[in-house]
């Protein structure tokens, strides 16, 4: 019932946008994103300057970008993709590539150059990770701190994660073996670019989980963002690990007792993918916008409302201050130099490879 | 009996045929209209409800994909002796060549890079990294293809890398299920996985003692609140019957964050806790994500569904019966045990198959408050369908649970009866 409904509706609606535009292009847009303060500045900074070019063109959202991987995969199989534009994070990205469900990208062609010239993939530079990948921000998952609960001295490392004797207390982490497995590497005497070598053998691994064994007890494992700032608030943990816009919105906006620990924060990407198999006109049209919304001036314009780091190198000098608060946005970036003097680069070529194994490892540590 | 048809022959109706076979098609007839009455309903079933199942439970042995993807090489690798720890021979290496340009040319390389990684870590990115240059490769002129190969990827001389490909090559695999027992193939045939890598039998004891936990204790708390509703006034009683309700309808995930909020360290409880003394501000009870919280908050989520059956059964015992024991000299307890409670038996049956069903498959409560040690297998489940997008593995889970429930269902039947069920 309901799938014949909706099966009507999207071909009632491909119908009258093959009607309604002279050059074949879809006037519908379904935009599949994470919801919240990160949606929200997708649709200041890109989307509505677009709907104000293109007034003919509707806008649906789904806040599915979780389980983006999982129904991308069922769409294709029952051959009824209803999603256009769907953001999702770098290492979905290469699955999604992988498993043929995202059309890959010509970044040069497909998308605008920088305004001095420079082209799309150069400007861009490594951060283009997957051939259907077209990245937005630069985020990281960071360690927030309650600064009334960590006594007189603040945490300056990461390694002060490990260290119960100074901060007593319990501190939150992601579940899952990313970071967590090269945060305890780090922070047991390996060598930073050693890092990957050693967590490919049994011993490195068993060394990594022996590392995370010692904060064990005190650690509560996250899987949504928004866990750490809440139990931050709560004081329920001293400290723990979150993506940093999450964090910013904690400490700027709700003036939360909360400082940042930026080192070794971890570099991740968020960004687009188009899926496989879109008709022409559907098609068209998220290229169109696709090519607009990943330009220099409006990834510059998204960090205005959200602290996360545009991808394009030409984007950084743009950013300016936030849209309601009024604050510098710049240092509160993860790019920012201030900031980045030490971090992690999370491999994610390694990481497609052994993630699997590793995550068996893990589970079965989590769960002993 | 013999007798009887012996002297009259067959019974013949009203218009000549053998009775036997008029009888027949008129009850033929009637089978037939109500075939075709429930027959909308049997579609139903079958289309939303038996073939996605079926479908899904067949992806757990549905290895068709290495096959189609590397034919030539597949059949060529047939004959190579895996345990002689030499590569395979030149022919094998054409025929990936030849298979790996079709397969760039077509975007498969990856899926089938994929699927093998779930056993052998690190092929993902070996078929990855080989398919971006196998679109150039000239099948016809090129080689020789053992050296080219090696040359754009060392993982090509690695004869585990090959093994894995032949061992995966049949369309259909037990591999997913061994997975799921915490096993895999090694060189020898099935073995055990290293303890560090073992999770899912141990997840499946935990969720199957915990779930039983859960349905013990709703027995504990339901069968007092399910008595007192039976036997109030019927005005009290609906009240009541508000106060059992009201939470049922109330959505899961509000139910489960207002546990959290009650259960946390600094949460109310503690927080009273401390207050009257009980308990030292410094020692404050860890009674979230743990096990302990996952049966808390998933026994108070099902009590209804056990309240709901003992109450209908409870209604219908006419309060006579222990007036009756009483009044012929049995003790309050007796006339309880051996006269009222064997007879709301249906209803803790139903109840507690209802519960326990419910609860083996549950995995938004325990993922919230469950921590580490409180989670079920369905969590993993859930993480396989979304996440690591191996539905494979989550789909020989899922029949893993659903084959327990069956044989416990089966083992139920057997000890109470399923008779001996009543919803109302």
């Amino acid at each position: 019932m309901k799938l014949a409904k909706m099966f009507m509706a999207t071909s009632a609606l491909t119908l009258a946008g093959n009607v309604a535009t002279a050059e074949d292009m879809a006037n519908e847009l379904t935009l599949v994103s994470w919801g919240g303060a990160y949606q929200a500045s997708q649709v200041k900074a890109y989307v509505e300057p677009y709907l104000e070019m293109h007034p003919d063109v509707k806008v649906t959202w789904d806040e599915s970008s979780g389980e983006a991987v999982a129904k991308l995969r069922a769409m294709n199989e029952t051959g009824n993709v209803t999603w256009d534009l769907v953001d999702v994070v770098a290492s979905d990205s290469m699955r999604l590539c992988d498993e043929g469900l995202a059309e890959e990208i010509n970044h040069d062609e497909d998308l605008a150059a920088a305004p001095d010239g420079t082209s799309a993939s150069d400007d861009f530079g490594d951060l283009l990770v997957s051939d259907c990948f077209v990245p937005q921000i630069v985020y990281s998952t960071t360690f927030g701190y309650r600064t009334d609960l960590v006594g007189d001295t603040a945490p300056t490392t990461v390694c002060d994660i490990f260290d119960l004797a100074k901060y007593p207390g319990k501190r939150s982490l992601q579940k899952r073996p990313i970071d967590n497995m090269e945060w305890a590497l780090y922070c047991d005497g390996v060598e930073k670019d050693a890092i990957y070598d050693t967590l490919g053998t049994d011993e490195g691994v068993s060394q990594a989980l022996a590392k995370l064994d010692t904060i064990k007890d005190q650690v509560v494992w996250w899987t949504a963002g928004a866990e750490t700032p809440q139990l931050l608030a709560d004081g329920e943990v001293v400290m723990g690990s979150t993506f940093n816009g999450r964090l910013f919105s904690a400490i700027a906006e709700q003036n939360q007792p909360i400082e940042m620990l930026w080192d070794m924060q971890s570099f991740d990407l968020d960004g687009w993918v188009v899926p496989a198999g879109l008709p022409a006109d559907r098609k068209a049209r998220v290229m169109d916008f696709l090519k607009f919304a990943t330009d220099t001036q409006r990834l510059a314009d998204q960090a205005a409302y959200i602290s996360y780091g545009p991808a394009r190198a030409s984007s950084a000098p743009l950013v300016g201050k936030h849209a309601e608060l009024g604050i510098d946005m710049a240092p509160h970036m993860p790019t920012d130099p201030a900031n980045s003097g030490n971090v992690h680069v999370y491999d994610y070529e390694w990481w497609a490879d052994n993630r699997d194994d590793l995550n068996a490892k893990f589970e079965a540590w989590l769960a002993k | 009996m013999s007798d009887m048809t012996d002297t009259g022959g067959p019974v013949l109706a009203a218009d000549g045929t053998p009775l036997k076979r008029s009888l027949a098609r008129a009850l033929r007839r009637q089978k037939m209209r109500a075939l075709m009455l429930i027959a909308p309903l049997l579609l139903f079933i079958l289309i939303s409800f038996i073939l996605p199942v079926a479908d899904m439970l067949y992806r757990s042995v549905q290895n068709g994909i290495v096959t189609e993807t590397l034919p030539r090489s597949v059949v060529a690798l047939a004959d190579w002796d895996a345990n002689s720890g030499d590569l395979p021979s030149e022919a094998v290496f054409a025929a990936m060549a030849a298979d790996l340009k079709d397969a760039a040319a077509a975007k498969t390389h990856t899926k089938v890079g994929t699927r093998l990684n779930y056993e052998n870590p690190g092929i993902s990115s070996l078929f990855r990294k080989t398919g971006r240059k196998a679109k150039k490769f000239d099948v016809e002129n090129g080689g020789p293809w053992k050296e080219a190969l090696i040359d754009i990827n060392k993982g090509w001389g690695d004869p585990d890398n090959w093994r894995t490909i032949q061992t995966y090559s049949p369309p259909v695999t037990a591999g997913y299920f061994l997975n799921a027992v915490d096993m895999r193939v090694g060189p020898d045939g099935a073995e055990s996985r290293p303890e560090s890598e073992q999770i899912y039998m141990n997840l499946l004891k935990r969720t199957l003692w915990m779930s039983l936990t859960i349905t013990v204790c709703c027995i504990l708390l339901a069968y007092p609140v399910a008595w007192i509703l039976a036997n109030l006034p019927m005005r009290q009683a609906n009240m009541l019957m508000i106060l059992v309700l009201l939470p049922f309808w109330t959505s899961l995930l509000v139910r489960t964050s207002a546990w959290k909020i009650l259960l946390q360290q600094q949460g109310v409880i503690n927080d009273i806790l401390v207050w009257i003394g009980l308990v030292d501000d410094s020692a404050r009870l860890v009674i979230i994500n743990n096990q302990f919280g996952t049966i808390v908050a998933m026994t108070h989520i099902l009590l209804p569904f056990m309240i709901l059956p003992m109450y209908s059964v409870m209604q219908t015992i006419p309060p006579t019966y222990l007036r009756a024991a009483k009044s012929l000299g049995a003790t309050d307890w007796t006339a309880f045990w051996r006269v009222y409670f064997p007879q709301t038996i249906p209803g803790i049956g139903a109840g507690s198959i209802l519960v326990f069903i419910l609860a083996i498959g549950y995995y938004i409560t325990p993922a919230l408050v469950g921590g580490t040690k409180g989670t079920f297998i369905s969590n993993q489940i859930a993480f396989h369908i979304s996440s690591s997008l191996n539905w494979g593995l989550a789909s020989a889970l899922g029949a893993i649970l659903l084959a327990v429930v069956l044989v416990l269902y089966w083992a139920y039947d057997k000890i109470v009866g399923i008779d001996n069920v009543k919803l109302g």
